[in-house]
Parts: C-alpha cells; structure tokens; sequence
C-alpha cells in the first residue's frame, strides 16, 4: 500500500442536543477545521467522502443536506451510509487509486432529532425480529449476556470501563458526559436492558468530525506533522442474531489479523501505543480488545481489571473517554480516527499518552458489531 | 489513474413492478448469483462486496448488513454507499476504485430496490429541506416538471418532441428481456396519457420497479484470466453540487452532467464524442430530461437536442443510439437503475447485449442522475485504457 497520512482533523464538541444548528452547520464547522488544521483551502481538497444516514437524518439522500457545507461544489465526491470508519476507507481508496491527491471526508449525527429505539429497530427484520422490539440496547443486552454467560464476565467488570473512560472524558474538551464515578454508581444506575444498565450506555448525541487524507507528496508539502495510514481492513459477520454466537467477535477478529499482517505487528498489546475502539456499552471494550487481540479469549474482565488499558498503562484504551462519553452515531468511528491523529501528533493536552508512536482506531456497523473497521495509523 | 479495472460480469433480474415473490435478500441474491455465473466466479472469489439503494424506499435500516446472504458478502469487506438516483451509478465508481485501489482484485457491486414496498413519491419528498422545500417540491415528479416547462419555454420544445423519447425507449426495451415495460407506445398514446404534473404525462416519467443489478469489477489480471472480452473502465466522473432544488443552476446545458461529461472526455482525450462513443446508456427521468439533456453530453450544440432525436441519430441503427436497453422509462428500480447503465454499456462494448447489440460498439457512456440534479458519468471501453 502507497503511503497515506491524515493531515487534518475537526471535531465539534459532543452534545445531548445542538438544537441551534443545523447537519450543515455542523458539517461546515468541522470542514473548517479540519482545513484550518492542515492549513490548506477547500482548493486543495480535489474530492470528498461524506457520511450520512437516512434514518438518522429523518431525509431521503441525507448527504443533500450537507453538500454545500462539505464544500464539494463542483469536486468528485460521494456518500457512504455507515461508521465514519467505513467513509475514511472509502476516502482512503480514492487516493490509493491514483485518481486523488486529497480526500476530506465528513461524517454528522444528530442523535437528539430522532427516536433511537425506532431508528435502530429498523435494523432487524421487518418479520420476525422487529415486533419483538428489539433495538440497540436490547440486542446489546443479548450480547453481553451471553459474552458474560461464556466466559464469566462479571458486571463489575464491565462497569470499570464505564468509570475509566468517563473519567478520562474530563480531559477531552470535546466530550459529552465527563465524570468521577465507580463501579457501585454504574451498578446502581437505571437498568435499561438487562445486563445493560444506564451507566453501561453510551449517550444519545449532536456532532459531527471530519479528517483529510493526502497522498504522500501532499502531506509532506503542507505538514509537518503528518499521521501515516499503517494498515486498514473492514469484515462483515451474519446479520441473523441467532446465526452468530454473539460472544464471538469473529468479524473483528479476521479485520485484525489482516491489519496487523498489513502493518506488520505481532503483540498488539505490546506494539501499540495507545487505542480508541467503538465501545457503545461497557461490554463492548471487554469484548473488543478480545477480537483485537490485546487478551486472549474471555479475558477481557482481567485485561481491564490489571489496569494496562488506562491512560498510564501498558496499552491505554479510550483516553478520550471513548464512545461511552459522546456517541453521535456515524461520527463515532471517525472520531476515534481523530483522536489516535491528536495522539500519534502529541497534541493530546491531558488525555495524551505519554511517547505514543503507533494507534488503533476501530469502528463497527450494525447490530452487535455485525462489522468492524480497524486503522493502524503511526506517527 | 491507478490499476486497470474491468467489468467481467454482470447480473440483473428480470425487472416487475411487483415481485411478490421473492423478499429484498432474494431479489438481490437472483442478480448476484447471475453475474457470478456470468463471471463464471463462485461466491468464495470475490474480495468485497459494495451495495446501495435508499433507505425509505423498503425501510431497512443498514441494508449492506441486513442483506449479507443474498449479497454474498459473510466474513468479507463490505460496504454501503447512497446518493438517491445517483445511487447505481455511486455503487459502480464504488466498485470501480476498490479495485483501482490496488486492496481488491474481485469485487461485486450491486444495486437494487423493491419500489412495490414503498410509496416512493412520500420517501422522495423527504429529500428536501424540511423547512424550506419539501411544502413546494413534492417527490421527484414536481422537480422535473418545473424543468421541462423551463425546457418547453427556453428552447421552444414541445410536448410532442418530448413524447419522441419515450416512444424510443419503449420500443427499444421490447428487445431487452430483462425491462419492465415492454410494449410498443406512440406518441398520441404519451400525449393522450394522464397527467401527473404539467407537463409531464404517465407515459413520459420512469415507472417505479422492484429489481437488482450486480456487476464485477476486476483488476487488470485477473480480468484478463475471467473474461473473453473484459469490459474496462476508461474515466469515471461525480457532481453533486446542489444542496436546494431552487439553487439548481438552470441556464445553458444540464450543469453536472455536462462538467462530469467534460471531465471525462478531457481525460480521456475525447474531442468528439458524437463520432467517438458508439452508445450511450443515459438515466433519463422523464422525456423531457432525455430529450434536453442529450446537450449536456457534448454531442451536439446547446439546444439542438431535438433535431438528434427527431432525426433517428440516437435510435437503436443511427449515428450515436441512446438506451438499447430501454432506458429507464422503461425500468426503474431506483437504486439499482445507475448501475443498469453501467452493465448495459459494458454489455454493449463486451458485444454481450444479445437483440439489443449495438453492433460494433466500442466506447460507451452510462449516467446517472439523482439527488438534487446531480450526475455521475463513466466511460466504458472494449479497448484497455492507457
């Protein structure tokens, strides 16, 4: 693969409703800086990737709305509908194939516009498994249960991720929900689906982010701090719940091994520095270090509870706080792909580990992780 | 340009207004399994998969996971892309840069809709702003007849020169055995029909339709292993300019059509593409949009479309025919019509197009149009790019 880095990134600040502005004014405010971030003009950017979702939006072709303020007028673009982790691949092809120098590629959410159960329901079949109500949380709540049933995974466990990643949240200015909790605030919180409590669940959330990907010559013509694209790969699982055994992450485990072959690691633990996975509950960073091999199989709970997962340990996860702290669906993916940018930059303030050099950002789409996106990106 | 990138096969399903028998996964399975056979590849030799449609139109959530056992994509890269009408056509240049990436050898990209399951015209009013355009521009119908009656007063068109396309369409269709509407209609039968919106009648807007189309992608070696005659992606092109149906630049020639064309031609070193392409697979929405439009191609001046088509030069024997397969006035399953174009002008340049061959046909286009007058363009050959 021909070297790609990212040479920009814009985030808005995470928010349970931005009720003044618009997917537009979200999208032009990130566009902005992101380009502002890599000191470039719209003029240099020669395509764009947006990212959007018609359910999300409550619109038939929800990229319509941001045209404009993607500032793609009269470039080459286009729209995925998925994680933003999905749209940076995209992004990422188009310079690969020679065609592009630069890519900007955004993604928005607002969360707060519409009803999440009835939004993520219509991801079921429409005949045997929507009647039922089965939603996110609900379907999350299945997973987790029987990840907890199969190798003993405790809700202690999974709460710590819970109070780690929203204390870490304080140090991120653009998070959402920043706070000193512990393990008895999580296991007292609301249930919302059992296992699944309050405290588990990432929150509802407005925002939007974008990043620049630039072919070599580019990223070293107008950056002198660029984070170069190491490895990608993406994977799909059955979309039947019950065609799964849902305490498999299997999808996750095949884009892994082809990243690390991509990037040439042997000891994720060990070789990365720092990570930012898609963790919409508690579980799900237990269970997803897992498929990204940083523990073995069911030792998820111990990984979290030896402490290496926090900002001062061996492999720090989500210092951002993660997915738990702000969960503007779409944008989330790519969010974390800012975030291990801001890391492998040092530009982190008081979320930035200490001499981070190689990262991993993920992603994942549909229900239960039905797919996963996973970046090595190195500074 | 990157890789070489060929189409090595394509599939599509025999296109009804209603395909009761068969749920969205099954329809999309039928038009896989077609260009896996047309390929002569098995589900196990394609490397991701790329699918599209729109969302409101069956009202599945996340249709790239939802449909993974009809499009063959279990434990491999697939992907979900959308842009409205463009949508097909987003699919294939999708397609086409997963390979030209050099990360994919195989890839299938397929498009589809099951129009019967929705009431299109209230999915597509949600297109527009919510506060501003969607009490005015209502569906896909109001747009376009906002268009032709600028087109009628502009360049002095009637409704009869418009009626000439449909007629074509239609009769060309009656060839393709996979189009929806496959009757001879004439002109007194376009003018005599209902109208929907001054000035556009039943008979001169697509119909809606339940079908998928699939079409493989391949890298240059692995395309000269599959195919006799790989049909390769010369230029592809997008604009998606408008965010406002009242911002639509509506002077001189259909404008993102006419600049991808532009960018197309200019990298491909096309100075005459009246003489130079053999066939055009155009996404016609209307009559009168087939009718104007044909100027924004290039291939002939500013407002003399309708001596071309009144002259027979884009029938099936004349100097440059426009939609062999009938086009989609004849067919229309929405996110799957773009990418019709696309396997029918690869088809027609692999020599694969059955009744309807262009004979000799060397160099195709196939467009698209979606979203808020948008356009996708891609240049297909029989001859490998440089």
């Amino acid at each position: 693969m021909e070297r790609v880095a990212i040479i920009g990134i814009g985030q808005t600040k995470y928010e349970r409703e931005k009720r003044g502005e618009t997917f537009a004014d979200l999208v032009f405010e990130v566009v902005t800086k992101a380009l502002n971030d890599a000191k470039i003009g719209i003029e240099d950017i020669d395509n764009v990737v947006t990212v959007s979702n018609d359910f999300w939006d409550g619109r038939t072709i929800s990229s319509m709305a941001v045209t404009e303020a993607c500032g793609s007028y009269g470039k080459n673009v286009s729209t995925v509908e998925g994680d933003g982790t999905f749209g940076a691949f995209y992004g990422l092809m188009r310079i690969l194939s020679g065609s592009f120098r630069s890519t900007l590629v955004v993604s928005h959410c607002k969360g707060s516009e519409g009803s999440n159960h009835l939004i993520t329901n219509a991801i079921f079949n429409p005949i045997y498994e929507r009647a039922i109500g089965l939603d996110s949380i609900s379907s999350s709540a299945l997973q987790a249960r029987r990840y907890m049933e199969k190798y003993g995974i405790t809700e202690e466990q999974c709460a710590l991720a819970s109070v780690k990643n929203h204390k870490n949240a304080k140090d991120n200015p653009f998070s959402q929900i920043a706070m000193d909790i512990c393990v008895e605030d999580v296991m007292n919180s609301k249930a919302l689906s059992d296992p699944i409590k309050l405290l588990d669940s990432s929150p509802i959330s407005d925002g939007a982010c974008a990043i620049i990907l630039a072919d070599e010559r580019m990223a070293k013509r107008v950056t002198t701090r660029p984070v170069w694209v190491k490895g990608v790969s993406h994977s799909a699982d059955a979309y039947n719940l019950g065609d799964r055994d849902l305490a498999e992450p299997d999808a996750l485990i095949r884009a892994a091994q082809k990243v690390y072959d991509m990037a040439g690691i042997q000891e994720p633990l060990r070789e990365i520095d720092v990570a930012e996975i898609y963790d919409a509950f508690s579980y799900q960073e237990l269970l997803w270090s897992e498929g990204l091999g940083f523990c073995e199989r069911g030792k998820g709970g111990r990984l979290i509870e030896s402490g290496k997962t926090t900002k001062e340990g061996m492999l720090p996860i989500n210092p951002s706080g993660g997915v738990l702290s702000a969960h503007p669906v779409l944008v989330a993916g790519l969010a974390r792909i800012a975030e291990i940018t801001i890391q492998l930059r040092g530009e982190g303030n008081g979320r930035q580990v200490d001499g981070a050099k190689i990262g991993l950002a993920h992603g994942i789409n549909g229900a239960c992780g039905q797919a996963h996106c996973v970046w090595i990106l190195e500074s | 340009m990157g890789q070489r990138v060929a189409i090595v096969g394509t599939g599509q399903t025999h296109h009804r207004s209603s395909r009761k028998d068969v749920n969205g996964v099954e329809l999309i399975q039928e038009a896989t399994s077609r260009a896996l056979e047309d390929a002569g590849l098995r589900r196990e030799d394609i490397d991701a998969v790329v699918i599209g449609n729109m969302d409101h139109f069956e009202g599945i959530n996340y249709v790239d996971m939802w449909s993974i056992d009809g499009n063959g994509g279990l434990h491999k890269p697939v992907m979900k892309v959308t842009t409205g009408g463009t949508t097909g056509t987003t699919v294939a240049i999708a397609g086409y840069y997963h390979v030209a990436s050099g990360l994919f050898d195989t890839v299938l990209a397929i498009g589809w809709e099951k129009n019967s399951e929705s009431d299109t015209t209230a999915a597509i009013i949600t297109c527009a702003d919510p506060y501003w355009e969607r009490p005015t521009f209502g569906g896909a119908v109001a747009g376009l007849a906002t268009a032709a009656c600028e087109y009628m007063h502009r360049y002095g068109i009637t409704e009869r020169d418009a009626a000439l396309v449909a007629v074509r369409d239609r009769k060309n269709a009656i060839k393709n055995p996979y189009a929806h509407l496959r009757k001879q209609i004439t002109v007194e039968e376009v003018l005599g029909s209902p109208i929907l919106a001054y000035p556009i009648k039943l008979l001169d807007i697509c119909p809606r339709t339940d079908g998928a189309c699939a079409v493989i992608f391949a890298s240059e070696d692995k395309a000269k292993k599959i195919a006799d005659k790989p049909a390769w992606v010369h230029q592809v092109s997008s604009r998606h300019n408008y965010t406002f149906l009242t911002d639509i630049e509506r002077s001189g020639r259909m404008p993102t059509l006419y600049e991808a064309c532009m960018e197309v031609y200019k990298n491909a070193g096309i100075r005459d593409p009246l003489h130079e392409l053999d066939v055009i697979e155009m996404y016609t929405p209307s009559s009168f949009a087939g009718l104007v439009w044909i100027d924004a191609l290039g291939v002939c001046d500013e407002g003399e479309a309708v001596k071309l088509v009144s002259d027979g030069a884009t029938e099936m024997g004349g100097e440059l025919p426009i939609n062999p397969s009938g086009g989609v006035i004849s067919t229309n399953c929405i996110g799957a019509t773009g990418l019709i174009r696309v396997a029918e002008a690869a088809m027609q340049v692999s020599g694969r197009a059955g009744e309807h061959q262009i004979e000799g046909a060397k160099l195709a286009l196939a467009t698209g149009f979606g979203g808020c007058s948008w356009s996708d363009v891609l240049l297909i050959g029989s001859a490998k790019p440089n």
